[in-house]
């Protein structure tokens, strides 16, 4: 599923909003959810699952390609971790 | 702010903030945005947002395990997960600053 394809199928269940209504509806979900996370804040959505970033230290890597070391930064990453529900969902289903 | 978890709540009351609809309309909305995720990563199928990143589906085989406390071996059956993968433009965004 894209996201042209959530917000068409969105705009079937609400024929009283406007399709860009519901684009900007669905942009503001992942754009705050995006900037909590750079805020260093978590985001949970019971049942669906929780955003958080963890940091990752600085290390020396290197190229694959020719094996010279290269530093690199430190780094945050995303991590997402699925909620009961939705694990319960996905493994009833077949 | 710093410190709080967001939630369903904080979401709704940006699209209510940021769009104007109604509480109510943007509860329902943003339940319904992750009930059809949910439903399309139960039916096997990925989820891909561009700017956001994407949801797959992966299958995992069975194997033996072992009760880190008790160290009895188990079978962990076979399952299937859900994994993330930000997108490069989530992952910049988090890394700025």
């Amino acid at each position: 599923m894209k996201k042209s394809e959530l917000i068409d199928q969105l705009a079937k269940d609400y024929p009283h909003l406007y399709h860009r209504d519901i684009e900007k509806v669905v942009d503001v979900f992942y754009n705050s959810i995006s900037e909590a996370l750079a805020n260093g804040q978590r985001v949970e959505l019971r049942g669906f699952g929780a955003f958080s970033t963890k940091e990752r230290g600085p290390r020396i890597g290197r190229n694959p390609k020719n094996g010279e070391r290269v530093a690199v930064p430190r780094k945050k990453s995303v991590y997402y971790k699925p909620g009961k529900e939705l694990k319960e969902r996905i493994n009833s289903s077949n | 702010m710093k410190d709080k978890t967001l939630t369903r709540l904080g979401i709704c009351e940006a699209i209510y903030r940021q769009i104007g609809l109604s509480r109510k309309d943007s509860l329902d909305i943003v339940q319904n945005i992750l009930e059809k995720k949910a439903n399309s990563l139960s039916n096997g199928d990925d989820i891909k947002l561009s700017s956001f990143g994407s949801f797959l589906i992966k299958r995992k085989k069975s194997r033996i395990g072992r009760n880190p406390k008790t160290k009895i071996e188990a079978v962990i059956s076979e399952r299937n997960v859900v994994i993330f993968r930000p997108s490069m433009q989530l992952k910049n965004k988090i890394n700025t600053d």
